[in-house]
C-alpha cells in the first residue's frame, strides 16, 4: 500500500464548512434575514433618493459639499464636471446605485472600524488577536466569502455590502490604531494630570490628533469599497460595476472601458471630497508660525 | 505641618518590580540590582514634606529621579513602596474616581515641553482644566481669558500654540495650570526649555504670582541658580536618593557632602544670600551712657566698636580708635558716634556689597522695624563669597 505524506485536510474542512453554512442557513435564517432587512432599510431610501432626484439637484449638492469642504472654486468646478461626466457617459443611474452602496458600506465600516481601532490602540492583546484576522480579511479572495454571504443574505445588495465591508474595513482599523498610538505621550499624560477620564482623553486629545490618520483610513476604505464594485455586481448588486461585468461577458471592451472610467470618476470624486473635508477638520495645521 | 508629604518612596522600573524591591530591601545595591535583574531604581526611600504655601524645589541632574518623584504626587506614577499624603489624606488609597477629582480640583501641572494641545487655541488650552471639570463653554472661556490676560498674552487668545514662541507657550502652560485655581502646582522643569532671559522673566512672573496666590508649589529643576532663586526650600536628589534638604542659604553655606559642594561651587552667592544669613550678634549695645562709661564697657567686652540704639532703633556706632584724644569723659556718647550706614537684614547681599566691603567696621543690620538685629563684618562677607574649597580645588 502506498504511503502518502499528505493527509487529507481539505475534505474535513470542506465538509465542516459546508455543514456549518448549511446549519446557519437553516437555523439562523431569521437572524440573517434581519441583517439583510436592516441593510436594505438604510440602503433603499438612500438609493431611491439618489436615483429619483433630478441630476441637476445632485450636481448642485455635490458643488455645495465640495465647496464647503475645500473652499476651493477650481476643485469644486472640477468635481462637478467629473460628476457631470458620469451622466455624459450614460452611467448616471448606475453611478447613483453604486454611490448608495458605497455610502452604506463605508458607514458600516466606520461604525465597526473606529471602535475596533481604538480598542486595538489600547490593548496589545486586542491588537495581537485582530492583526491576523485583518490580514486574512484583506488577502482572502472575496469570492470565498461571497458564496456563503449570498447564501445567507440572498442575492443582491446586502451580501455585496457585507463583502465590501469585510474587504474595506481593515485599513480603517489599522490606521485608527496607528493614529491613536502616535499621539504624543506628553499630551496624554497632560490630560491625565488634569484629571480627564479615559473617554475625555479619547475625545479631547487622541481623536483630534489622530484625525489625519483616521481620515486617511476612511479614504482608503472608500477606495477599497470602490474596488469591490465589479465583484459585488457578480452577485447582483447593480451599478457601475455591472457595466464592466456586462462588457466582459459580452466581449464588449468599449463598454468595459466606459464602466471602468465611471469607477475611476467616482473614486476621484469621493477621494477629493473626503480629503478636503479631512483637511478642514485640521485647520490648525495650516497656520503659519 | 506638612501639607504634601512623601514617605519612604521607592520606585523601581522593570518588568518584575515587586521581586526587585524585595532584593533591594534585602540589601542588594542599585548597581547589583541592575546587573542581576535589569531593574533600575528610580527612587530609593525618598521622604520629603512640603509646607502649605511654599515653593519647594526638587533639584538634581538628569536621571536623579526628580521627574519621577513629582509624578508621584498626582499618581501619574505609582510607587512600589512608601506613602504619599496630601493634607493628611493617603492618596495611594484613593479610587480612580477620587484620584480624578483630586487631579481636577486640587492640583495641576506644568510640563517641561509645554504639552500644549496643538489643535486648540490658546484660550481653549487654558480652559482645558475647566472643560475637564465639566464647566460650560461660555463661563470657562471667560475665566480662561482672565488668565490669558494675567500672563500677558492678551491678543493671542485665538492663536494656535504653534504660532507662539517658546516663552509664550509656557505662559499658556502656566495659565492653564492656574486657571483651575488649584492648591498645588506641580512644575516639572517648567522653565528649562526656555532661553536664559525668558527663563528669568518667567521666574519673576512666577514669584509675583506666588506672592499674590500663595500656592503650594513643587518645582523640579536641574538648574541650581533657578532653585536658589525660587525655592523657599530645596531638596537635592542624586541617583534616586535624597542628599540634602534646606533653605538656599543652608545649602550654600553648609553643603551636606562633596556632591552638593561641587554643585554649589559656581553659584553667584552674592545674589542668593541675604544679609540675615551672614550677620553676627551685636558685640556690644550701648545705651545713652556718658563717654567714659561707654569706653570702659568696650574695653571690658574686648571690642573696638559699640552700637548705640534706643527705643526708636539704631542710632549709630562708637568706635574707640576714632574717639578724639582727651575727649571729655562726661560727654554723651551721641556726640562722638559715627553714623555707620544700617543694612537691612532682608537685603540680598549683592545689593549691599558696596557698603559692607568698603567699611572698616562691622556694619549694623536692622530688621524691618528698624531695630538693631546684628552686625555684618567685611570678613564674613568675603568668607561667604569665597568658600574654602574653591581655593583648595584650584
Amino acid at each position: 500500500m502506498d504511503f502518502d505524506i499528505f493527509p487529507d485536510f481539505g475534505k474535513p474542512v470542506r465538509q465542516v464548512t459546508n455543514a456549518f453554512v448549511k446549519k446557519l442557513v437553516v437555523d439562523y435564517a431569521p437572524f440573517f434575514d434581519g441583517i439583510s432587512a436592516g441593510i436594505l432599510w438604510v440602503l433603499l431610501p438612500l438609493e431611491r433618493g439618489l436615483r429619483g432626484a433630478p441630476p441637476i439637484l445632485i450636481l448642485a449638492i455635490v458643488a455645495v459639499i465640495t465647496l464647503a469642504a475645500s473652499r476651493n472654486i477650481v476643485l469644486t468646478v472640477g468635481i462637478v464636471f467629473a460628476t457631470w461626466l458620469l451622466g455624459a457617459f450614460g452611467l448616471w443611474d448606475q453611478a447613483m446605485q453604486t454611490t448608495a452602496i458605497i455610502m452604506v458600506s463605508v458607514l458600516i465600516s466606520i461604525v465597526i472600524g473606529l471602535p475596533l481601532g481604538v480598542l486595538s490602540a489600547r490593548s496589545p492583546t486586542v491588537r495581537a488577536t485582530l492583526n491576523p484576522l485583518l490580514d486574512l480579511m484583506q488577502t482572502i479572495p472575496s469570492f470565498v466569502y461571497l458564496i456563503p454571504a449570498a447564501m445567507l443574505l440572498g442575492l443582491g445588495k446586502p451580501p455585496a455590502i457585507l463583502a465590501t465591508v469585510i474587504y474595506a474595513t481593515p485599513p480603517l482599523i489599522r490606521l485608527t490604531d496607528l493614529g491613536i498610538r502616535e499621539v504624543s505621550r506628553d499630551l496624554v499624560e497632560c490630560a491625565r494630570a488634569f484629571g480627564a477620564s479615559r473617554l475625555k482623553i479619547l475625545t479631547s486629545v487622541q481623536f483630534p490628533l489622530a484625525l489625519p490618520s483616521i481620515m486617511q483610513g476612511i479614504n482608503q476604505t472608500i477606495m477599497m469599497a470602490l474596488a469591490m464594485v465589479v465583484i459585488a455586481s457578480m452577485i447582483g448588486a447593480r451599478g457601475v460595476g455591472e457595466t464592466v461585468l456586462v462588457g466582459l461577458q459580452r466581449n464588449d471592451p468599449g463598454r468595459g472601458l466606459v464602466g471602468g472610467l465611471g469607477i475611476v470618476l467616482l473614486a476621484i470624486i469621493f477621494d477629493r471630497i473626503s480629503q478636503a473635508f479631512g483637511k478642514r477638520l485640521q485647520a490648525y495645521r495650516e497656520v503659519r508660525s | 505641618m506638612a501639607y504634601l508629604e512623601a514617605r519612604n518612596l521607592t520606585k523601581i522600573f522593570g518588568p518584575n518590580s515587586a521581586d526587585a524591591l524585595a532584593r533591594l530591601n534585602a540589601g542588594l545595591s542599585k548597581e547589583q540590582l541592575l546587573a542581576e535583574t535589569g531593574h533600575t531604581v528610580g527612587l530609593h526611600r525618598v521622604s520629603i514634606s512640603v509646607e502649605k504655601g511654599e515653593i519647594y524645589v526638587v533639584m538634581g541632574l538628569s536621571g536623579s529621579g526628580k521627574s519621577t518623584l513629582i509624578r508621584h504626587f498626582n499618581r501619574l506614577i505609582d510607587p512600589d513602596e512608601g506613602e504619599i499624603l496630601i493634607d493628611d489624606e493617603d492618596i495611594l488609597a484613593m479610587s480612580l474616581d477620587q484620584l480624578g477629582r483630586l487631579r481636577r480640583e486640587k492640583m495641576s501641572m506644568v510640563f517641561q515641553r509645554f504639552a500644549l494641545m496643538p489643535h486648540r487655541t490658546v484660550l481653549d488650552n487654558v480652559a482645558y482644566g475647566l472643560e475637564v471639570r465639566g464647566m460650560s463653554t461660555q463661563p470657562r472661556r471667560a475665566r480662561a481669558m482672565e488668565w490669558v490676560e494675567t500672563v500677558g498674552l492678551t491678543g493671542f487668545e485665538h492663536q494656535f500654540p504653534s504660532q507662539l514662541s517658546g516663552g509664550m507657550q509656557q505662559r499658556v502652560g502656566l495659565a492653564r495650570a492656574l486657571c483651575t485655581d488649584p492648591e498645588i502646582l506641580l512644575m516639572d522643569e517648567a522653565f528649562s526649555a526656555l532661553d536664559p532671559l525668558i527663563r528669568s522673566q518667567m521666574q519673576d512672573e512666577l514669584m509675583s504670582i506666588q506672592a499674590r496666590l500663595h500656592k503650594t508649589i513643587v518645582f523640579i529643576s536641574h538648574d541650581l541658580d533657578e532653585a536658589l532663586r525660587l525655592g523657599d526650600r530645596i531638596a537635592i536628589l542624586k541617583d534616586g536618593e535624597l542628599v540634602q534638604v534646606g533653605t538656599p542659604a543652608e545649602i550654600l553655606l553648609n553643603p551636606a557632602d562633596a556632591y552638593v559642594r561641587a554643585f554649589v561651587r559656581d553659584v553667584n552667592r552674592a545674589r542668593v544670600l541675604k544679609v540675615r544669613n551672614l550677620m553676627a550678634p551685636v558685640p556690644l549695645l550701648l545705651g545713652d551712657a556718658p563717654l567714659a562709661q561707654a569706653l570702659e564697657a568696650m574695653r571690658q567686652a574686648g571690642t573696638d566698636v559699640g552700637y548705640i540704639a534706643d527705643a526708636n532703633g539704631y542710632r549709630g556706632a562708637l568706635v574707640r580708635s576714632e574717639v578724639a584724644e582727651g575727649a571729655g569723659g562726661d560727654q554723651p556718647v551721641g556726640a562722638h558716634m559715627l553714623r555707620l550706614p544700617a543694612i537691612a537684614s532682608e537685603a540680598i547681599l549683592v545689593d549691599t556689597l558696596r557698603e559692607t566691603l568698603s567699611s572698616r567696621y562691622p556694619l549694623p543690620v536692622v530688621d524691618e522695624r528698624g531695630a538693631l538685629a546684628g552686625v555684618i563684618a567685611r570678613d564674613s562677607v568675603v568668607d561667604a563669597l569665597m568658600p574654602d574649597d574653591s581655593a583648595v580645588e584650584a
